[in-house]
């Protein structure tokens, strides 16, 4: 049995905030860079260029590298033989949050309802925290600031299991194309199948964390993933939707079964600032 | 060919004929940032016949709602929010002199509709650069609506501020043109 005292995790989840918004994930940069040499369009390789020099100016500035620094989407991984002292451990997580936001000079997106007062809570929170018990004495934390436009060209959809594979396939593709250049692609495109409709939504969600130069483990979803990027390559959204080739940089899945009856599917998108970072306690 | 032209605010008709969808555009002067909060007041007051807090005609509106300013800096980082949500808004500001929209992503078509009836136009700044952007702002100030912080409506002085043409006066649509041009049959 290890003892935490809450008040160590406001730092760390402070500093995760601040890093995520100023210093985005190498295996984002060298993606872009990817598909900076295979684009096609002058207008679509422009666009690359200038968020490759964007996202090393705002490294280099101590800056977000977007203004939207998104809602503080925060995964724990708790370890089953942590004793939590010293307070309430959520209270803590959205104290490092409120401390990030105000400290890193990030924007404050969030109202306190979603449809008849929306008043801005002025300090970004309440954070979305999602958490694991996990076997061990650390508390694995991974703060994923999510913006709101490409969120809102997410979609969950209680498929049948009729619809197959291919159906899958189509409904994704067809998210991304109605999406087109509002989500700000290069998008990432997350998949979440299975459970039950809130989990498919949430296996999404996790499914954006894997890192864009790792594939699915298990070859047959690894194929499928590369099925579906290739299809959204070909819808000509390209980045910004000006046209061209680079329209997502990744597709990641993940699953997890499910009732006899169902086939839920959750798509959700996540534009080309793809942030996350880790810290162990 | 898209070309790279040179505004000065506000703008002018003979300014947006010049436009086409694809040119580079830098813009030096004012613009105001707004987005959905403030352009549901700003079209309250259009309907009850009330005076703006700026006066519009000619005017840029840049769809921002910016990080706050770090130390020394005029504003935080400043990249474009997408533009569809101030769709239901835009036709109203465009009928008493809004002249150019900046922001992100497809417009609907009685936006587009009305860009062509106004002589108006929608240009298009990098999602996500918004640093880049950032750096072509050197002054900042809260005019209206400061209750509701970021969306508040801000006067920004601008230089060379980037943007493309997705929508000209002749209602061509780059998010259309575009895509047609790079969509590959499966």
């Amino acid at each position: 049995m290890r003892e935490i005292n809450v008040k160590e995790i406001i730092p760390v989840v402070k500093k995760l905030c601040i890093d995520a918004n100023y210093y985005i994930g190498e295996d984002v940069l060298n993606k872009i860079k990817e598909f900076y040499e295979k684009e096609e369009s002058p207008t679509a390789k422009e666009v690359l260029s200038i968020l490759l020099e964007n996202y090393e100016l705002a490294a280099k500035e101590k800056m977000p590298s977007c203004q939207d620094t998104g809602v503080a989407v925060i995964f724990v991984e708790l370890g089953q033989d942590i004793h939590l002292i010293g307070g309430d451990f959520y209270e803590a997580i959205n104290e490092g949050v409120r401390q990030g936001y105000k400290d890193g000079y990030l924007r404050k997106s969030i109202v306190n309802d979603p449809i008849i007062d929306r008043v801005n809570t002025k300090d970004n929170t309440p954070a979305l925290i999602y958490t694991d018990i996990v076997q061990g004495e650390q508390i694995k934390i991974t703060v994923a600031p999510k913006g709101g436009g490409s969120e809102n060209m997410s979609e969950v959809k209680m498929m049948k299991a009729a619809d197959g594979i291919e159906g899958v396939v189509d409904f994704v593709v067809d998210r991304v194309s109605r999406s087109g250049g509002n989500p700000c692609p290069p998008i990432v495109v997350g998949v979440g199948l299975g459970g039950n409709f809130e989990q498919s939504a949430l296996l999404a969600k996790k499914a954006l964390l894997r890192p864009l130069n790792e594939s699915h483990p298990e070859e047959k979803w690894a194929k499928i993933e590369e099925e579906i990027l290739e299809k959204v390559n070909k819808l000509g959204i390209g980045p910004q939707g000006f046209g061209g080739r680079t329209t997502a940089l990744g597709v990641s899945i993940m699953y997890k079964p499910c009732h006899i009856a169902s086939m839920p599917v959750a798509v959700n998108i996540q534009c080309h600032a793809a942030r996350h970072k880790s810290a162990f306690i | 060919m898209p070309q790279t032209i040179r505004l000065t605010t506000p703008f002018t008709d003979e300014d947006v004929s010049k436009l086409s969808i694809g040119d580079k555009v830098l813009i030096t002067g004012t613009i105001y940032t707004g987005r959905d909060a403030a352009h549901k007041r700003l079209v309250e007051l259009v309907e009850a016949g009330k005076d703006l807090p700026f006066d519009i005609k000619g005017q840029i509106i840049y769809y921002v709602g910016p990080a706050p300013a770090p130390p020394g800096k005029p504003i935080g980082s400043a990249g474009p929010t997408t533009s569809y949500r101030m769709d239901p808004y835009a036709p109203a500001l465009m009928d008493v002199g809004l002249k150019c929209m900046i922001g992100k992503g497809p417009r609907n078509q009685k936006v587009i509709d009305s860009m062509k009836k106004n002589k108006a136009v929608y240009l298009a700044a990098i999602g996500g650069a918004a640093v880049v952007v950032a750096k072509s702002i050197k002054e900042a100030e809260v005019i209206a609506y400061g209750d509701l912080g970021t969306e508040a409506i801000r006067k920004l002085k601008v230089e060379d501020f980037p943007c493309i043409v997705a929508n000209d006066i002749y209602g061509n649509d780059i998010y259309k043109e575009g895509v047609k041009e790079y969509k590959k049959e499966t």
